[in-house]
């Protein structure tokens, strides 16, 4: 499995996701509605990689807009099922050394924790976002997949850093990445709601680590974030009404696919729209549409607005007492198929347990098959945490 | 009975920034071939970002204070989603929940005496793209020059009674807002929605309304108002139709208003906050700068051109534009004498711009180059016909004064008739020497030649000042 959709140079070097920008190669985000679409400049991400020597080995394969589970539902995926989590088995199988992926729902994480390698979703506004297919732009963040944390750790000291292009990216003397505390001494509060909700392996997963970790002198126990089910509900209320948002502008009448058969300026945007688009993305923006409505904003949207705040209140609560937060990165230790019909219920469910660090913006790291979580900008704890656990190669 | 229209007015303002609002393209809408002043922002593209352009938001604020608004501490940008073809992201970013200024009014006169109009809010908004429509080819085609130039749009209480009072209020706008370098308010960028209703005079209620949609000349509004009160009038009075709430369009060859029927006002915007435009704070310092750098109004450079001397009519024509003034002020400050100086303005550019079939608004000249001509002419190196004919070099030909007056031997040297004037002048201010002269002491020429040699700072060239001075003394 893992795929380029467009190798750009073969013999290793980075993967991007197919939902960034590489200038002049074509940018679909696994949609059919940006067919043939060449970005003018590639994003600043992709421009600091290369600034620094990196080759880019091509675009990895995504689903629609990043909107599913792990890249199943991409276009033209119904002839191909070597898509799901592209980057990260890309990464592990060695093909390329790190793959730069968009974090809009959870996605990279789950990929990376299926497939064994390391993901770290950056803190909020800390890797430019600039030339990333914007979907949810309050909480998308590109993040970065390699084999082990010191690789996370390499490519992401190329990666961050402030880019006026980016008006909520982040002054830069705000953050590094050799600042982190050390694993020992460490308290690391398990999430009981998280927790509950998973399979039994991957509870076992987690009570593993925990083990493990209390065997190099972490402190771990059990804590309580009541909010979590508020925040998933939070977080995909903004995530349709943005996404419905920003897919608005693939009309069909500057770039992209345009359906053949119109008579007028409404057929073309509709059928366009409707042949272009696949059935998530369309729940989507009616949920995204729906919630943002005169007479459902203050009912739907206002409030997740508010939710917003109380979770990243009560998270910010847990960091006075804890370094990091353990959970499980998705529900099962494997993927099984589903029908895009249920994706949207699908992936609300799953999304249970990645989406507080994209609601709040705070950092969070899958290794060995499961996530931390910690304070904003405390990126480096979580690379320090995921290296001692990976064993003795801690800088 | 006797009826009052109760009239608001929704005026959108081109603002005269650099680049647009959230791009460095160029600002301005109406240069440059269709679809030159575009970058993938402002077209579109995904992946690119918007940032705000500080200065549209410093010269929202200062339109704030003209119209006596309360500056909002903080104000956000939001999102308002609709499809159209001149729309290239089918949103526009403008403000709904925190809008930049509010709770303002305006005072305007007209015939009928000075009345107060309530300034509901100010907020910042990008412009959309032009639809072209080609008849030939039946296809319509989309410029994007004009997408994300940044507006203001200035939202007044239904205050307003007759159409001389928002024609009043508009030229007001306009003559303020140029002036304090807000707009430049050309030709279409300046453009009005109208909401007219009537009801019994003394009526706290108000009556059925509707609203006429983006006019841009003051003919057309004036019409419209009128127009349309009549209509609601007849409708009202005697029953000529009912009038429903509704969005209609001003047609001005027809001269009528037209229904638009209900789709604009069936929409739904579904506004919500921008996430990647951080909400803007406004603090003292901020606030106070922005009042601080606040070009000075008309009224108070009046005060000051009558302090320096200028009559009412030199007063009035430099304060009809703000780069007059400017000009004048530049000048000044390089040491000409103010009442000269605006003759020069007034007089010898406007009578050259006449000439070439241009108004005093499209004068370009640098201080520099005008105060150097001024000088040539008050210092005696050239009179004021050459004076005349540089200036219209340096304004038409890009000349520069010095090196065309070398070129065309203008000056002391080679000017016959700037040399002679001094001449004349030394003659008529020595008339003693000039008796002596005559009266054959020959010694007395050359006290006259010395007198025209320290008229000429030196600049003489002696043989055509001697040539001259015989010629002159000849005649006496
Ligand atoms: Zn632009």
């Amino acid at each position: 499995m893992g795929q380029f959709v467009t190798e750009i140079k073969s013999g290793g070097g980075i993967a991007v996701d197919d939902t960034i920008q590489v200038k002049g190669y074509e940018t679909k985000a696994g949609s059919r509605i940006l067919e043939g679409f060449r970005p003018l400049f590639s994003a600043e991400a992709v421009e600091r990689l290369e600034r620094a020597g990196y080759d880019i080995a091509g675009k990895s394969a995504v689903g629609e807009f990043g909107l599913d589970l792990l890249g199943e539902f991409a276009y033209g995926a119904e002839t191909c099922d070597t898509l799901r989590g592209a980057a990260a088995e890309l990464v592990a199988a060695g093909t390329v050394k790190g793959a730069l992926c968009v974090d809009l729902n959870g996605t990279p994480r789950r990929a990376a924790a299926l497939s064994g390698v390391d993901f770290l979703k950056p803190t909020y506004g800390t890797v430019s976002r600039y030339g990333v297919i914007p979907c949810a732009c309050s909480g998308e963040q590109i993040g970065v997949a390699a084999k082990t944390a010191g690789g996370v750790r390499e490519l992401l000291r190329v990666v961050a850093g402030h880019d006026p292009k980016d008006g909520t990216s982040l002054p830069a003397e705000t953050y590094d990445y050799h600042d982190g505390k050390a694993a020992p001494g460490m308290r690391v509060g398990i999430v009981k709601e998280l927790y509950g909700a998973a399979s039994d392996e991957q509870k076992a997963r987690v009570t593993a680590c925990a083990e493990r970790l209390r065997g190099m002198g972490v402190a771990v126990d059990e804590i309580a974030l009541p909010l979590a089910d508020a925040a998933r509900t939070a977080w995909n209320l903004c995530l349709c009404a943005e996404t419905c948002n920003n897919v608005s502008r693939y009309d069909g009448v500057k770039f992209g696919y345009r359906s053949p058969d119109y008579r007028n300026i409404d057929e073309l945007y509709v059928n366009s729209r409707t042949e272009g688009l696949n059935f998530l993305t369309k729940f989507v923006i009616l949920y995204g549409s729906d919630v943002l409505s005169k007479g459902r904003y203050f009912t739907c949207y206002d409030k997740a607005l508010k939710v917003r705040r109380l979770v990243a209140e009560q998270v910010k609560a847990l960091f006075k007492d804890y370094d990091a937060l353990l959970c499980p990165a998705c529900s099962e230790t494997e993927y099984r198929p589903y029908d895009i019909k249920d994706a949207f219920m699908t992936v609300f469910a799953e999304s249970l347990f990645t989406a507080v660090p994209n609601l709040t913006g705070i950092p969070a790291m899958v290794s060995g098959g499961v996530q931390f979580m910690a304070d904003a900008l405390r990126d480096s704890d979580l690379l320090n945490l995921a290296e001692a656990l990976e064993g003795g190669n801690a800088s | 009975m006797k009826y009052e229209a109760v009239i608001g007015l929704e005026t959108h303002v081109e603002l005269a920034t650099k680049s647009k609002i959230f791009c460095a393209c160029g600002g301005h809408s109406t240069k440059g071939e269709p679809n030159t002043r575009v970058c993938p922002a402002c077209a579109g593209m995904p992946g690119m970002l918007p940032v705000t352009n500080k200065r549209v938001v410093e010269l929202a604020m200062r339109a704030g204070i003209l119209l006596n608004c309360d500056i909002s501490r903080y104000t956000t940008f939001d999102k308002k989603s609709y499809y159209y073809p001149d729309l290239p992201c089918s949103y526009q970013i403008t403000q709904w929940f925190h809008p930049i200024c509010r709770n303002g009014s305006v005072e305007v006169t007209t015939k009928d005496g000075t009345r107060t109009i309530g300034i509901k809010q100010i907020h910042m908004e990008e412009d959309a793209g032009k639809l072209v429509h080609d008849d030939w080819t039946e296809t319509t085609l989309v410029d994007f020059n004009r997408t994300s130039v940044p507006l203001i749009e200035i939202v007044s209480k239904p205050d307003f009674r007759t159409a001389d009072e928002v024609m009043a209020y508009l030229e007001k706008l306009k003559t303020m807002f140029r002036f304090a370098n807000i707009s430049e308010c050309e030709e279409g960028a300046m453009r009005c929605d109208v909401n007219i209703s009537i009801r019994p005079e003394g009526s706290e209620e108000l009556g059925v309304r509707t609203e006429i949609k983006n006019m841009s000349s003051l003919s057309s509004i004036r019409r419209a108002i009128q127009y349309e009160t009549a209509r609601h009038l007849d409708a009202v009075e005697r029953g000529t139709e009912t009038l429903v709430q509704e969005t209609r369009r001003w047609d001005d060859v027809k001269g009528r208003t037209f229904s638009m029927r209900n789709k604009e006002t069936a929409a739904d915007y579904r506004y919500f906050p921008d996430p990647n435009l951080m909400p803007i704070l406004i603090g003292d310092d901020w606030l106070q700068r922005v009042r601080d750098t606040m070009p000075a109004s008309v009224e108070e450079k009046t005060a000051e051109y009558q302090s320096k001397g200028l009559s009412e009519k030199e007063i009035a024509s430099l304060t009809s534009e703000r780069a007059l003034c400017d000009l004048f002020d530049a000048v000044t400050a390089l040491g000409r004498d103010p009442k000269d100086t605006a003759s020069w303005i007034l007089t010898e550019c406007g009578g050259i711009l006449r000439k070439h079939g241009q108004v005093m608004s499209e004068l370009q000249i640098t201080p520099e180059r005008l105060s150097r001509i001024m000088e040539k002419v008050s210092g005696n190196e050239i009179n004021r016909a050459a004076g005349r004919k540089v200036l219209e070099a340096v304004l038409y030909e890009d000349a520069d004064p010095d090196a065309y007056c070398e070129a065309h031997n203008l000056g002391a040297q080679g000017d016959a008739d700037a040399v002679r004037q001094v001449v004349l002048k030394v003659l008529d201010a020595t008339p003693n020497a000039v008796k002596d002269y005559l009266g054959g002491k020959k010694k007395a020429f050359q006290a006259l030649f010395g007198g025209c040699m320290k008229e000429l700072k030196g600049n003489g060239d002696p043989q055509v000042i001697r040539a001259l001075l015989e010629e002159e003394l000849s005649k006496r």
